[in-house]
């Protein structure tokens, strides 16, 4: 199995010793590949999206051409996953401040993203979170946190902070407006290695 | 979900948004004009302030820090985080820049400091801030004291790399060094840099700071940047090197590629090619030892 972590900028090392640490927890050969140029994902059977600057993270995977490697991966259904900044990234639809920053959208989930939508850094949170699939609530860290706003009707809302969804899948595309990878608890990454068929 | 479970300002997330950085360029900007040709350029903050530090040099006097104003509309042109230098000590600077919503405050030598004892008891804050270091003491106190990022001092306002270079060596030299010894040696090794025993050893363990290191002072090229990133730096801090180059726009985006392609020299030629000239600056030993900026702090 051959996960595939965009590595360009953010909090990239974080994501890899997490997915190391799943892997190993289960007892499976598996390889961690960091993308920072083009060619790399057509050989990954899952992606993931890291935390970072939605904005940079946009610009660069288009510079870099692998933008485009993304969305053909995603159609074939291999397994992505987006977190914090990888979420704004995965989304149909974005905000004016998406739009006043000519943001790139991948358009893999059919939603609707507001950028900082619980505010700026100082009203970053920690909160316990309940999730469908999680016997017991999941310490979430939400970092000048995006959320979604609207979701169309192949989107399976997972989570929600008054109204404001943080966590979403459309088939193979978990979205998640916080950090699993700051956090030791790893059962989020390991809903995402139960979301890679192994082929 | 109740809004009053949320908890704000916690360590996790104070050094969280560190880590977001990782892998970025953040620039330093003086007014909103500044701070879009940083956005566009692909930054992943900038540092609102008063002067770059080859004007803060030039101008002499006291440096504060910036005009509210001034930094509230940089937090109102760019989507991106936006920074602040506040002066070492001066911890009302400090809660003016977090009551704006500036994302993280620098306590930093490049402006004048306020405080000759003493550095901001930064635990006591809901934003984070990135601190100045030469060594790993320095960075462990700053740690300490509650810093979630830390840079290199470098000279700042010069264009000259080698303090960066210099400070960077120390500082991952001096982690490498911890590997291997015992409980009772790292015990002496913390007295010896004054550093608390407790971070000595989280260094030892993960073999680097327990916070993000960035490289800063000095850094003028892409070339540059991309040494820094060789030496071991988690990203990089670009003061007057892109404004005072002679084109910031095409010096902006080549310093931000130059650092995610730090490894590669063909593609550093490619990005290095025609962009202008860099800042003119000057050569750090030239300067005066009661005007060098890294000796601020301790």
């Amino acid at each position: 199995m051959r996960i595939g972590i965009i590595a360009i900028q953010g909090d990239v090392s974080e994501h890899i010793d997490a997915v190391e640490r799943a892997l190993c927890e289960r007892g499976i050969e598996g390889e961690v590949l960091e993308i920072r140029h083009e060619g790399i994902v057509p050989r990954c059977d899952a992606v993931i999206l890291p935390g970072g600057e939605s904005t940079t993270l946009g610009r660069l995977i288009e510079r870099e051409g692998i933008a485009g490697e993304i969305q053909n991966a995603a159609m074939k259904g291999i397994p992505v996953l987006g977190t914090c900044a990888g979420l704004i990234l995965v989304a149909t639809r974005g905000d004016e401040q998406v739009h006043k920053t000519h943001q790139h959208l991948l358009g893999l989930m059919d939603v609707k993203v507001n950028r900082n939508a619980f505010g700026r850094q100082r009203e970053s949170f920690e909160v316990d979170l309940d999730l469908p699939f999680l016997d017991s609530p999941y310490t979430a860290i939400f970092i000048r946190a995006p959320a979604i706003m609207d979701a169309g009707p192949e989107v399976d809302v997972l989570s929600t902070i008054n109204g404001r969804i943080v966590a979403a899948r459309q088939n193979n595309v978990l979205a998640l407006a916080f950090h699993p990878e700051l956090t030791p608890d790893l059962r989020l990454h390991h809903y995402f290695l139960d979301m890679i068929s192994v082929t | 979900m109740e809004l009053e479970n949320l908890r704000h300002g916690t360590e996790l997330i104070k050094r969280g948004f560190a880590r977001m950085q990782k892998g970025g360029v953040i620039m330093d900007v003086t007014n909103p004009e500044q701070a879009r040709i940083a956005e566009e350029a692909g930054a992943v903050a900038v540092m609102a302030l008063q002067a770059v530090p080859a004007d803060i040099r030039k101008a002499g006097g006291v440096a504060r820090m910036a005009d509210p104003e001034i930094v509230a509309q940089i937090i109102d042109t760019v989507t991106i985080p936006v920074m602040a230098k506040a002066r070492i000590g001066h911890f009302v600077e400090a809660e003016i820049l977090e009551s704006l919503g500036a994302d993280m405050v620098d306590e930093s030598e490049v402006l004048t400091p306020a405080d000759e004892m003493y550095h901001i008891d930064k635990t006591g804050f809901t934003v984070p801030f990135v601190c100045g270091a030469r060594n790993l003491g320095e960075a462990l106190r700053r740690i300490n004291e509650g810093a979630a990022m830390i840079r290199t001092k470098g000279e700042a306002g010069t264009g000259d790399v080698r303090e960066a270079v210099r400070h960077m060596k120390k500082i991952m030299g001096e982690v490498r060094e911890l590997a291997g010894k015992d409980k009772e040696e790292l015990i002496k090794v913390a007295r010896d840099i004054e550093a608390p025993i407790e971070l000595v050893l989280e260094s030892a363990d993960l073999q680097r700071l327990p916070v993000v290191n960035f490289a800063a002072g000095g850094v003028a090229t892409p070339a540059d940047a991309a040494l820094m990133m060789r030496l071991g730096a988690d990203g990089v801090f670009v003061g007057s090197g892109i404004f005072k180059a002679e084109n910031p726009e095409m010096m902006a985006k080549a310093v931000v590629e130059a650092v995610n392609n730090y490894d590669n020299p063909e593609k550093l030629a490619e990005i290095s090619r025609g962009i202008g000239s860099g800042m003119k600056g000057m050569s750090a030993d030239t300067i005066p030892p009661e005007e060098a900026l890294q000796t601020r702090g301790w």
